[in-house]
């Protein structure tokens, strides 16, 4: 005999202000099985709790419903407090009357029959419930960083701190991402290769942290504290164990077009190449698109210039494969393809460009080696135009950009105009702004520093056309805050494109099974309450693959990432779920559409002899691997003979569910 | 290939050159215009309020008349162009306008945007092909140095027209080194010339004028192409001395086929 | 004027345009060719029609010097269209009886040799009904 225990919560007035609380349990009283119903303000609390394990020992409950929130939040809390009353915490269901009932309600009757329903539900699936025991698996100690920016490089900084291995996996040539390439570091105003290099020194140098550079990752198989990574290590046609960074094969490479991607294109490099001077590794990288070498099979002189032997014309990609524990994307960003956007002329005028490219012409080791001059004609410029919001903030029927904020280039474009004025007080320097957004420590004392020590001309409006003529770049633009319609003839206009995740990163998230947001950004588990972590058990978030930040963000999140993997890979084992998927024997038809189907790779095909009545025989069937089984149910609603079933959510207790729902319509 | 063809009521009166050089061109690149019977005046502009329903009708005659026809129709004048595609958008798009539209011309057969709305300049690039048109030069525009102007009907809005990028276009620039000359890009090349607003302030379709010309001088043009005979009409009478001289494109195109003397 | 008719309603049904999409960047107006000859420009036509300030707009000699070039709506970044709003003003203007801002009458001294057929109509259209 099933003693069933309803327990509505009010949350406030969160629930109860539109839904009969006392109604709903007055109601729930009189359903079979149902043998004590109560509601109280807040059920999560300790009072509340109280309630529930008072309930489950004077009236020997065998099963708890609580109508509360999402089971998202608050059911592991009820599970545990059931368990503590000597309950199977599986005997814990929780019908969600808030998210899916009194939060999209008005009228309180409404909400009030609906939440009665959504409870019969809930009652109509614990009576099936059966108890289940969660089993555990063990944690792979090593870690894989997905990208080798600064949120890449600081996340597998602190892991190896706390004394696991952990490798960066990054698809350029060296690591230092999009840090390496920026000049100088708001509000500070830093050297951002001063403050970088030591940290990637420091990753290169320690004996935990393994940077696998020209690669990326292809496959991802497994589960939390046991991923199966599979990673290609691409052709450099240079033995990095041998090449010892002279740069000798650099000065005789005849082939010196190919564009120079640090340098964000704005000139070239050979084919033979160190990204930059402190890259890392410090080791050559053959562009098999540039080199005459591997392209017509002539050539071969940076093979007679390496003293250490180290060009390899013959290298093949590699493909290796890992055990990880657990895995941190920290793929980055780059900044919109401005295609489309030509009011502002960037494709037009050659002394148009985005601030990644005037990063590299202020920085001592860009294309002018830090000198200011125009791209057009390598004159010093007299007026400069910074443009903020290109293709931030655009809706989506306006046909281009992307909705949100790109949140850093307020602070970067009062940082460029600062350091202009400041480096060359003959310059003027206009800014186009639509809002400034400046809530950071030190950032609205450092912008107002640009406008009144250092002269930058501040106007509030948007630039409706930019094109070239009679040698100067036209500016025609709003002011605002003077009702007018400016046109400033400028030498040069900088853009601050929108910024965007790395492409690939939407193919890495399907093999991670993590999800996304319409902007291709990584999803968080919760919003507020779990920011570095994604949804997905095991995988964490580094840096802007997640949301636009600066540095400082980056850097507190990586720390924050790196804590959750220490805090995982400090486990020996790890409690599964016991909410996974068992095959019937007798009625499973040896079909594989469900092999097919697992994402986790859980599901095997095993000959076995099979028993039962009138039968004995040795047949093909499906075999769940119970460890990395993650109870996603694709399983059952594809097997076509009904042998595949999900314990926790087995057909039978949806059907239940479906058929309460439909009685008391 | 053949094709409808919707001259406008310009073109047949003071901008009949636009016109014969574009029927001259079509021949001799094997493209068959056939007038489409009983068109009536588009409009000249697009009515942009979602209750105007009657001035959109004449618009929509002609787009069914071509449906019915079956063939895909060519226009030449922008402004043509505009009113004709943005119409047929709406009936694609707009489910009021169309149920309306349905109602009261009551076809034969409802017409819910069916017909393909194409710009002769389209034609050359996407059905002929430049590369096509440039083995049939006989007369090169070699070392000329040619201005395109777009102006606004061609190019915008953007997503309706889509004639080509609204803010970075090559269409007339393709075309014009398809002739044989260096295509000048200049900034002004798609801002509006002053249109009608001729007839209300002369000045300011004079200043619009002025800032166009002037930035394709700058720019270093000899000449400027146009499709529509508005533009031609601003770029020219409302220009200041000493202007960049405008071409209709359909008259550069005759010549470099060597038709442009061709009785028709 | 104003009386029964909410004319803020009007202007927003018949030119379909949400100016409470507008975030006051002020690109329309820094893109608009007809700024210098606009006493209102396209950022206030959206701001004054959200604010219901359409008889200011109607008096105004603004709406007649529009080209209607689609600039404004080709480049803003939230899609507002300002110049549906310009339009939809102006035809709350002449659709009134003897408000025609210009007639047939007034075109022959208008014309000139040159002027093309789609001019005469265009402006007949914009500035009549």
């Amino acid at each position: 005999m099933q003693k069933i225990g309803v327990f509505v919560c009010w949350c406030g007035s969160n629930i109860a202000g539109t839904v009969d609380v006392h109604a709903v349990a007055e109601a729930m009283k009189n359903v079979p099985g149902v043998v004590y119903a109560t509601d109280y303000q807040y059920m999560c609390s300790e009072v509340g709790q109280q309630k529930i394990r008072d309930a489950i020992a004077e009236y020997g409950l065998t099963g708890v419903v609580v109508c509360s929130c999402s089971p998202r939040m608050h059911e592991a809390t009820f599970r545990k407090t059931a368990e503590k009353a000597g309950l199977n915490p599986y005997m814990v269901e929780i019908a969600n009357i808030r998210e899916q009932c009194s939060w999209i309600h008005k009228d309180k009757e409404v909400g009030t029959e609906k939440a009665i329903t959504l409870a019969k539900a809930a009652v109509a699936k614990v009576l099936k419930n059966a108890p289940l025991t969660a089993g555990t698996s063990p944690v792979i100690k090593r870690a894989l960083v997905i990208g080798g920016g600064i949120a890449g490089i600081q996340t597998a900084l602190d892991i190896a701190d706390a004394g696991y291995e952990v490798d960066i996996v990054e698809k350029s040539p060296t690591i230092g991402g999009r840090m390496a390439q920026l000049d100088k570091t708001f509000p500070t105003l830093d050297c951002a290769a001063c403050i970088l290099t030591p940290k990637m020194v420091d990753a290169a140098q320690s004996e935990k942290i393994d940077i696998i550079s020209y690669a990326e990752v292809e496959k991802v198989s497994g589960f939390v504290g046991n991923f199966t990574v599979t990673i290609r290590k691409k052709a450099r046609y240079v033995d990095i164990t041998k090449c010892t960074g002279c740069g000798a094969c650099m000065e005789k490479c005849p082939s010196r077009k190919g564009k120079n991607e640090f340098n964000m294109g704005l000139n070239t490099r050979t084919a033979i190449y160190i990204p930059f001077a402190q890259a890392i590794p410090n080791v050559a990288c053959i562009d098999p698109e540039q080199c005459i070498k591997l392209k017509t099979g002539k050539c071969g002189l940076c093979e007679k210039v390496c003293s250490a032997g180290a060009i390899n014309y013959q290298q093949q990609d590699e493909i290796i494969e890992r055990q990880y524990g657990a895995i941190v994307a920290a793929t980055g960003f780059k900044p919109i393809d401005l295609t489309g956007f030509d009011e502002y002329g960037y494709n037009t005028c050659k002394d148009v460009v985005t601030s990644l490219e005037f990063e590299r012409i202020m920085n001592a080791a860009g294309p002018t080696k830090g000198q200011l001059v125009r791209p057009s004609d390598g004159e010093h410029p007299h007026e400069i135009v910074f443009i903020q919001c290109v293709g931030s903030r655009c809706t989506e029927d306006a046909g281009k950009g992307k909705t949100y904020c790109s949140k850093i280039c307020c602070m970067y474009t009062a940082k460029h105009a600062m350091l202009v004025r400041d480096k060359y007080p003959d310059v003027n320097v206009h800014v186009f702004y639509i809002d400034v957004r400046t809530p950071g420590k030190n950032f609205d004392e450092f912008y107002r520093r640009a406008v009144e020590q250092y002269g930058v001309d501040y106007i509030k409006g948007m630039v409706g056309k930019v094109w070239e003529q009679n040698g100067k770049v036209m500016v025609q633009g709003s002011d605002l805050l003077n009702n007018e319609q400016i046109t400033i003839p400028a030498d040069m206009v900088v853009l601050a494109a929108a910024i965007e995740p790395n492409p690939g990163a939407r193919d890495l998230a399907t093999m991670l099974t993590a999800s996304m947001d319409t902007n291709d950004f990584f999803t968080e588990a919760h919003p507020k309450l779990r920011p570095v972590e994604s949804p997905t058990a095991g995988v964490f978030l580094s840096g802007v693959c997640q949301g636009p930040k600066d540095i400082p963000e980056t850097v507190a999140q990586a720390g924050a990432a790196a804590s959750k993997v220490i805090g995982l890979l400090a486990k020996d084992h790890l409690v599964t779920n016991p909410c996974v998927a068992h095959s019937n024997e007798l009625l499973c038809n040896g079909c594989s559409q469900c092999e097919k189907v697992c994402p986790y790779g859980a599901i095997s095909y095993i000959d076995k002899e099979v028993r039962g009545p009138g039968v004995r025989e040795v047949r093909r069937i499906a075999q769940v691997n119970e460890a990395v089984c993650q109870g996603c149910g694709a399983c059952t609603v594809t097997c076509p003979s009904g042998a595949m079933d999900l314990k926790g959510f087995a057909n039978r207790q949806i059907i239940a569910e479906v058929d309460a729902i439909c009685k008391a319509q | 290939m053949r094709y409808s063809y919707y001259p406008g009521c310009t073109l047949k009166t003071r901008a009949k050159e636009l016109d014969r050089y574009a029927r001259l061109s079509a021949a001799a690149l094997g493209a068959e215009l056939e007038e489409l019977p009983e068109w009536q005046c588009c409009g000249a502009v697009y009515p942009m309020a979602k209750d105007e329903i009657a001035t959109r009708l004449s618009a929509v005659r002609a787009l069914m008349s071509a449906r019915d026809l079956g063939n895909t129709l060519i226009t030449v004048c922008s402004a043509c162009h505009n009113v004709l595609k943005r119409a047929n958008e709406d009936l694609k798009t707009d489910e009021n306008f169309r149920l309306k539209v349905n109602n009261y011309l009551a076809p034969e057969v409802p017409y819910a945007g069916e017909a393909k709305v194409i710009h002769y300049l389209e034609m050359l690039r996407d059905e002929i092909g430049f590369d096509a048109i440039r083995a049939k030069v006989v007369n090169s525009f070699k070392g000329r140095k040619i201005a395109a102007y777009y102006g606004c009907l061609l190019l915008r809005p953007g997503k309706v027209m889509a004639f080509d990028d609204a803010e970075n276009p090559r269409i007339m620039e393709d075309f014009i080194a398809a002739i044989g000359a260096a295509p000048v890009i200049y900034g002004q090349r798609n801002e509006c010339c002053g249109a009608y607003v001729t007839l209300e302030d002369k000045a300011q379709a004079q200043k619009g004028a002025k800032r166009i010309l002037d930035s394709a001088k700058a720019a270093g043009a000899e000449m400027i192409v146009t499709a529509c005979p508005l533009c031609m009409y601003n770029l020219t009478a409302n220009a200041p001395e000493g202007a960049v001289p405008v071409k209709y494109f359909t008259e550069l195109l005759a010549e470099a086929l060597g038709v442009k003397e061709v009785q028709a | 004027m104003s009386g029964h008719v909410n004319l803020k309603d009007t202007v927003l049904e018949i030119s379909g345009v949400n100016p409470r999409k507008c975030m006051k960047c002020g690109k329309c107006s820094g893109t608009c060719p007809a700024y210098g000859e606009m006493e209102y420009h396209p950022h206030q036509f959206v701001a004054m029609v959200d604010k219901g300030e359409i008889e200011k707009l109607m008096a105004s000699p603004s709406l007649y010097r529009c080209l209607a070039c689609m600039a404004c709506v080709e480049r803003c970044p939230r899609g507002v269209e300002p110049a549906k709003l310009v339009e939809a003003v102006r035809l709350l203007v002449i659709r009134q009886q003897g408000q025609n801002h210009m007639t047939t009458d007034e075109i022959p001294e208008k014309l000139d040799p040159e002027l093309p057929q789609q001019a005469i109509v265009a402006a007949m259209r914009k500035y009549g009904k």
